[in-house]
């Protein structure tokens, strides 16, 4: 069920339309997107799913508008993407090269802020709210190489949360974090995502996570890409680590989500795009 | 108690290497080797006088300006350099050609073009001590870490904010151990640009020294430039762990994991 590539939903805060990217490379062209077709609307939480190698990152890069699209294009609040977009933020999985490490760790959150000229009383009330929405209120003179791992991913979001996106891409921000680490954060960006009303876009490998995150799954084939299912997650809206995953329906629908990861990585594909 | 114990580490071999160099000359009478007290004498003599003013600070003086000057060229040239792909590609065969020429051979040269002046010295220091930052320093504004500069990008962090928060803090770590480099090659030109057709500094001074079999006074020039080298270089480790202190810090932290 391809939705109509021409033209976005009157709705839509980020539009992907028919992107396809393809690189160049001395051995030949690399084809790492298709054709990805899909729309979030304003203050939606969609998880991004897919076997390992099927563009999630060639995927967000283009969105983010770090890299050109080959074809088709990205639409933020109906204005075509075609560098790094004021109205969004991104997280990173590499947390440890993603803030400055000759910073502290407020002097990172307060950079961009800094950059975008919003005057210093403003700025520090971003900083202080960002830093408490994290629970991170009591670190702000440490450097992060001087923070766990987990605690580092923190200091990014809240980066993230003070320059105010109405967009908030992560990739695969907690892959790299330990399991515990990990369900406090995924907790944390419900909160967060809650509280700020920001469209989000979370990719992800983690099936349970995806489905434990989002209001919406979308599914990605394996290479070259395309959307392989777009799934609605019915779970309660108030998630609880134990009680929401111990739900039938939880199981159902990570059941559903990992059975058509393993579909995609036998190479099927949806009939709508085999033209 | 720790101040004590790091004096006492740093004191420690230069006082038995004096202690050696006392016991070796006792009774001696070598005209070549004076022994510490005499030179100990003679350097008080000459360079608490009027040579302070004629020889060591000009010598100083220029030597901090080459040093200086290498620097900004070296840190502006490899920002650019290293920043722009186009800019790299036609430059760097060139740069390999005049940075393999060494300095000393300058000096006649640039005593024709320039004249036998204070700008001549300090334009050889320059043309030795900025290999080491310009090289340096594009070398580490190519190794900026891409995921740090995505970061940035999407941040909107370009231009001269990208140069200021993200490249300059990034390459410092090897744009110091190019300064650290420069410094040492600095002393040495300071030097030799002092020892051909010149009238004060202090190369010439213990030319002078040597050709006038004033030996104890050579000596004891000798030993300023050493002990000049030696501030030089615990001012630039003062300076860099206050600048490196990140960079420091996070090594730690690895190696520590």
């Amino acid at each position: 069920m391809q939705p109509d590539t021409t033209r976005p939903a009157p709705e839509a805060m980020l539009s992907v339309r028919g992107l396809k990217k393809v690189y160049q490379t001395d051995g030949g062209d690399i084809e790492a997107v298709r054709n990805l077709t899909f729309d979030l609307r304003a203050g939606e939480l969609a998880c991004l799913v897919g076997p390992s190698g099927s563009g999630k990152t060639t995927l967000l890069k283009c969105i983010s508008g770090l890299m050109a699209p080959t074809e088709g294009e990205v639409l933020l609040d109906g204005k075509r993407v075609s560098g790094p977009p004021k109205k969004m933020a991104v997280v990173f999985q590499e947390y440890g090269r993603s803030l400055f490490p000759w910073m502290r760790v407020r002097d990172n959150v307060e950079l961009p802020l800094k950059n975008q000229g919003v005057p210093k009383a403003e700025r520090d009330r971003l900083v202080d709210e960002a830093l408490e929405a994290v629970g991170l209120a009591h670190v702000p003179r440490s450097y992060p190489w001087q923070l766990s791992g987990g605690m580092q991913q923190r200091v990014a979001i809240a980066r993230a949360i003070a320059y105010q996106p109405e967009v908030l891409l992560m990739d695969e921000p907690f892959a790299a974090v330990d399991a515990q680490t990990r369900a406090d954060l995924e907790d944390l960006i419900r909160t967060v995502w809650k509280k700020l009303g920001v469209t989000v876009l979370f990719v992800t490998h983690d099936i349970d996570e995806s489905v434990y995150l989002g209001e919406r799954v979308i599914i990605l084939s394996s290479s070259p890409t395309v959307v392989q299912e777009d799934i609605v997650i019915d779970l309660p809206d108030e998630r609880d680590q134990l009680e929401t995953r111990s739900l039938p329906r939880f199981t159902e629908l990570r059941h559903h989500v990992y059975e058509q990861i393993q579909l995609a990585k036998k190479g099927h594909r949806p009939a709508a795009a085999t033209s | 108690m720790k101040a004590l114990k790091t004096l006492a580490y740093v004191l420690a071999l230069p006082a038995l290497l004096v202690l050696a160099w006392w016991a070796s000359t006792l009774g001696s009478v070598n005209f070549f080797v004076p022994t510490p007290a005499a030179l100990v004498e003679k350097f008080g003599e000459v360079w608490f006088g009027p040579r302070f003013f004629s020889d060591v600070l000009p010598s100083i003086a220029r030597l901090l300006i080459g040093v200086v000057a290498a620097i900004v060229i070296g840190v502006v040239g490899g920002v650019l350099i290293g920043s722009v792909a186009w800019l790299r590609a036609l430059l760097e065969p060139t740069l390999e050609f005049f940075r393999a020429i060494p300095p000393p051979v300058l000096v006649p040269v640039l005593i024709l073009l320039m004249g036998i002046t204070d700008s001549m010295k300090i334009a050889v220091i320059i043309s030795g001590c900025v290999w080491p930052v310009l090289l340096n320093t594009i070398e580490g504004v190519r190794a900026v870490d891409g995921v740090l500069s995505d970061s940035a990008h999407t941040y909107g962090i370009d231009g001269w904010a990208r140069v200021r928060y993200l490249v300059l803090p990034s390459a410092s770590p090897q744009i110091l151990a190019g300064v650290r480099q420069s410094l040492s090659l600095g002393l040495i030109l300071m030097v030799i640009s002092e020892m051909f057709a010149s009238s004060s500094g202090l190369g010439f001074t213990i030319v002078q020294f040597q050709r006038s079999f004033a030996i104890p006074e050579m000596w004891s020039g000798i030993v300023v430039l050493g002990l000049l080298g030696v501030a030089m270089s615990f001012i630039f480790q003062w300076a860099e762990r206050n600048i490196l202190r990140w960079y420091h810090g996070q090594k730690e932290v690895e190696n520590a994991a």
